[in-house]
């Protein structure tokens, strides 16, 4: 984000000051909303040319349809008297229309465009061999099936992350060099290894050895009804929530432990702690709230790597969300659900960084829009 | 090159750091030892599975095991005619051949499966064999009688009459106290399986092999197409390192180079940079190499170069260019451009050798998520076809639910050898950072 420059005169707290701040984030959030349509947009175009092979998939399409119709022509009972080429101009015809009807008769480059707009619009079409729990070949009705699932178990694994993290890490920069602190430096390095690992650890050790957690899925078989089925979800989710914090509390504690240690070394922080303030007012007013910003951005791009890993991990704890949806898209070569899970991905990667963004310039005065001219 | 001696003589100050560099340097010298020992064609034809292993159990559990346990459990033994006193005599057709195979068993536990080999030599007609099973009190087991192909195999364990003879799959029934059906219970003592034999030509020859398949097999176990687990788990150690280093190196050093480019040129160069960099920071890469993966090509280069070319852009452009942005300004820049350095120059000689020290220990924490990487595609069921890997045997350990069916070895060792790797290079590299970057040094 080259939009960020520290400014040469801080905006004073007049209420002049206060409307030129609500424009300043108004232009910067609009800014930013065309910069990550444009990310979007180049993300979803690059996903539709790989899903379909650069227009391979077409090819196979073709072969498809046209062995299909033959097939159906010299089935036909009522055909089977037309003498050869005539049987052969009726396929010939019966392919074309349906070439027509899937618009093959065009460049894929054109297509391809189409395709684009119809995927930013959010009209995801209709899938080829997958279908809802429900039944419908909707790939909207597939996706917003699933959706739930990956976000509630994702939010809540990164909102835990985040304040627990947070919290730990101004408990050890006050306890800095202890043996606690001591302990978490050292264990930083287990990050290095992600989620789906922990998880497959954790199955084998709390779902097999001692089975206290069920190994995979999201609510027992057959669905309980009402508290009950709230009850089985949390039993569920314990397994991957763990598993996640695993694998990102330790990097985090640490990362965030050293910056707050930097940041309380600070001149004005020595000045506070003259004066007398209260250790806490110090930790909430001069340490905590200079390093917002930071903290927040770091938050996010978090986020951005679990949307990332998330397939994996769905996959090891048999998850029915995004991830385990688009594998098995991929699997089956359903390309209309590929495409679509890829621009729900690019949808939610954009979002979080619009929230980021936003919340960004609101947490921190000096982010201006001069755009990278120094 | 005095500033790396400094580096290296204050790493020596952390523990951590020694840690990992052992961990590291061990690892590498088993990597070499591996592929100096078992070299890459053999590798690949040894995990192509089939014949080399058909005398290896199936699901056999590393030898290790056997130190935890009460009751030992068999390896597998191996009863060659070879090695048996055969006795012969000549018939006015051909020949009568009595061949022993006897073999001591007094393991607690049963063996997983029982396997009789034949290799017949003859012209036109296939000798007859009649097979009995001698047991230590004095009870005989008629197991049947069959013709020998050229290459035979004679699947005792599935034999479903023999079970239903025994009540016991016959290679528990076959070693099994008379008497505990419920309760199957080993009786030690010498067995034996004799072949009679009649050819029916001067010429034909016969040979038998006897293997009572255990439950271990070498320090690693196997799996379920009987290979030797350590083969891939050696094997994986070179594969997981060079590919975390290349792709370490990949896109640490194009990152850099065009970081480095876009400060110098600046102006619609660097704004270009900074933009691509945005749009690739949001592609949602893993999706994509998935993709890649299924539809195009599993080859482990082909994921090296998507990985570095989606790498090339990241999010480490931003930090380069921070660090480079006040290098550009700096006197020896401008003298380099008196004397007439071209750009190239000064961005290869000039910008770039700077802030290399800097960036190592960034360098060296990169290296186990690429390692992870390439395991997570692995397990996905996108690793290199051919290649033996530390996340082929996890994904061919969940797709035949070896949690589930509680071989616990098959998902820990390669899981263990993972985290040793990962764990080596992130110590190293968290040391390094303390090292490189004096505000973290004394915290």
């Amino acid at each position: 984000m080259a939009l960020r420059e520290p400014a040469e005169s801080h905006p004073s707290a007049s209420p002049r000051g206060w409307t030129r701040n609500l424009r300043r984030v108004a232009v910067f959030t609009l800014a930013r909303l065309a910069a990550l349509f444009v990310t979007v947009l180049i993300g979803v175009y690059l996903a539709i040319v790989t899903a379909n092979m650069g227009g391979k998939v077409d090819e196979l399409r073709e072969v498809q349809i046209r062995s299909g119709v033959a097939e159906a022509v010299r089935g036909d009972p009522g055909f089977q008297d037309l003498p050869a080429e005539q049987r052969n101009a009726l396929i010939e015809q019966r392919v074309q229309i349906q070439r027509e009807r899937l618009r093959l008769d065009q460049p894929f480059i054109v297509r391809s465009f189409g395709y684009l707009y119809q995927a930013m619009r959010l009209n995801l079409g209709r899938a080829e061999h997958m279908h809802s729990d429900r039944g419908s070949r909707q790939v909207s009705a597939i996706i917003l099936e699933r959706l739930p699932a990956t976000l509630g178990l994702f939010g809540t694994a990164s909102l835990i992350l985040f304040f627990s993290s947070v919290a730990a890490a101004l408990v050890l920069s006050r306890r800095y060099g202890s043996r606690l602190d001591r302990m978490v430096v050292g264990l930083a390095p287990t990050s290095a290894a992600p989620g789906w690992f922990y998880g497959m650890f954790l199955i084998l050790v709390f779902a097999f050895l001692i089975p206290a957690f069920p190994s995979g899925g999201m609510v027992e078989a057959p669905p309980p009804e009402g508290f009950a089925y709230v009850r089985s979800l949390l039993h569920h989710m314990v397994l991957p929530l763990a598993a996640m914090f695993l694998s990102g509390i330790f990097i985090s504690i640490y990362s965030w432990r050293t910056f707050f240690l930097i940041h309380s070394s600070e001149d004005y922080v020595e000045m506070a702690r003259a004066k007398g303030l209260s250790s806490r007012m110090i930790e909430r007013r001069y340490v905590l709230r200079p390093t917002l910003p930071p903290i927040v951005t770091s938050f996010a791009l978090m986020l951005i790597g679990m949307w990332g890993g998330s397939i994996l991990l769905e996959q090891v704890f048999n998850w029915p969300g995004l991830g385990t949806l688009m594998f098995r898209a991929i699997g089956q070569r359903d390309t209309p659900v590929i495409i679509a899970s890829v621009v729900i991905f690019a949808y939610l990667l954009a979002a979080t960084m619009f929230i980021l963004d936003i919340l960004y310039a609101l947490l921190d005065p000096r982010v201006k829009l001069t755009g990278g001219r120094r | 090159m005095r500033r790396l001696a400094g580096a290296f003589r204050q790493l020596r100050r952390y523990p951590s750091a020694v840690a990992g560099l052992t961990i590291v340097s061990g690892l590498l010298v088993l990597n070499i030892i591996t592929v100096i020992a078992i070299p890459y064609p053999r590798a690949l034809e040894l995990w192509r599975g089939g014949e080399p292993w058909e005398m290896h159990p199936a699901y056999a559990r590393p030898s290790w095991v056997n130190a935890f346990r009460r009751v030992n459990l068999p390896r597998t033994r191996i009863v060659s005619s070879r090695d048996a006193e055969v006795r012969s005599e000549t018939l006015p057709s051909g020949r009568r051949m009595v061949i022993p195979l006897a073999f001591d068993y007094t393991d607690g536990a049963f063996p997983s499966e029982i396997n009789l080999f034949l290799n017949a030599r003859f012209e036109t007609r296939e000798p007859f064999l009649q097979l009995t099973w001698h047991t230590p009190d004095g009870r005989t087991v008629p197991l049947g009688g069959r013709t020998a192909a050229r290459t035979d195999r004679v699947s005792i364990s599935q034999d479903r009459a023999l079970a239903g003879r025994l009540g016991l799959e016959p290679h528990e029934g076959l070693l099994a106290r008379p008497g505990a059906p419920d309760d199957p219970e080993v009786l030690p003592g010498r067995y034996e399986l004799r072949v009679e034999a009649l050819l029916f030509e001067a010429e034909a020859d016969l040979e038998a092999t006897l293997v009572i398949y255990g439950q271990v097999h070498g320090w690693a176990g196997t799996d379920h197409q009987r290979r030797d687990l350590g083969v891939a788990l050696l094997w994986g150690g070179p594969v997981a390192m060079a590919f975390g280093l290349l792709a370490a190196v990949g896109t640490t050093l194009t990152t850099l180079f065009i970081g480095a480019a876009g400060v110098w040129f600046g102006g619609w160069i660097d704004a270009l940079i900074q933009r691509v960099t945005e749009v690739n920071m949001i592609l949602p890469a893993l999706p994509i190499m998935i993709m890649i993966g299924t539809l195009y090509s599993q080859s482990i280069w082909v994921m090296l170069a998507v990985i570095v070319v989606l790498g090339i852009f990241s999010a480490g452009i931003k930090m380069y260019r921070a660090m480079l942005l006040p290098i550009r300004e700096a006197p020896y820049i401008e003298a380099a451009r008196a004397y007439g350095a071209g750009n190239l120059r000064i961005i290869l000689r000039y910008m770039i050798p700077r802030i290399l020290p800097v960036l190592i220990p960034g360098f060296v924490s990169l290296i186990p998520s690429f390692v992870f990487l390439e395991a997570s595609l692995a397990v996905l069921g996108l690793g290199d076809p051919v290649l033996p890997t530390w996340g082929k045997i996890l994904h061919d350990a969940q797709s035949q639910s070896a949690l589930y069916h509680g071989h616990y070895y098959w998902v820990v060792q390669p899981a263990a050898l993972l985290m040793l790797t990962g764990l080596g290079f992130a110590m190293l590299g968290f040391a390094l950072d303390r090292v490189f970057n004096p505000r973290l040094r004394d915290l």
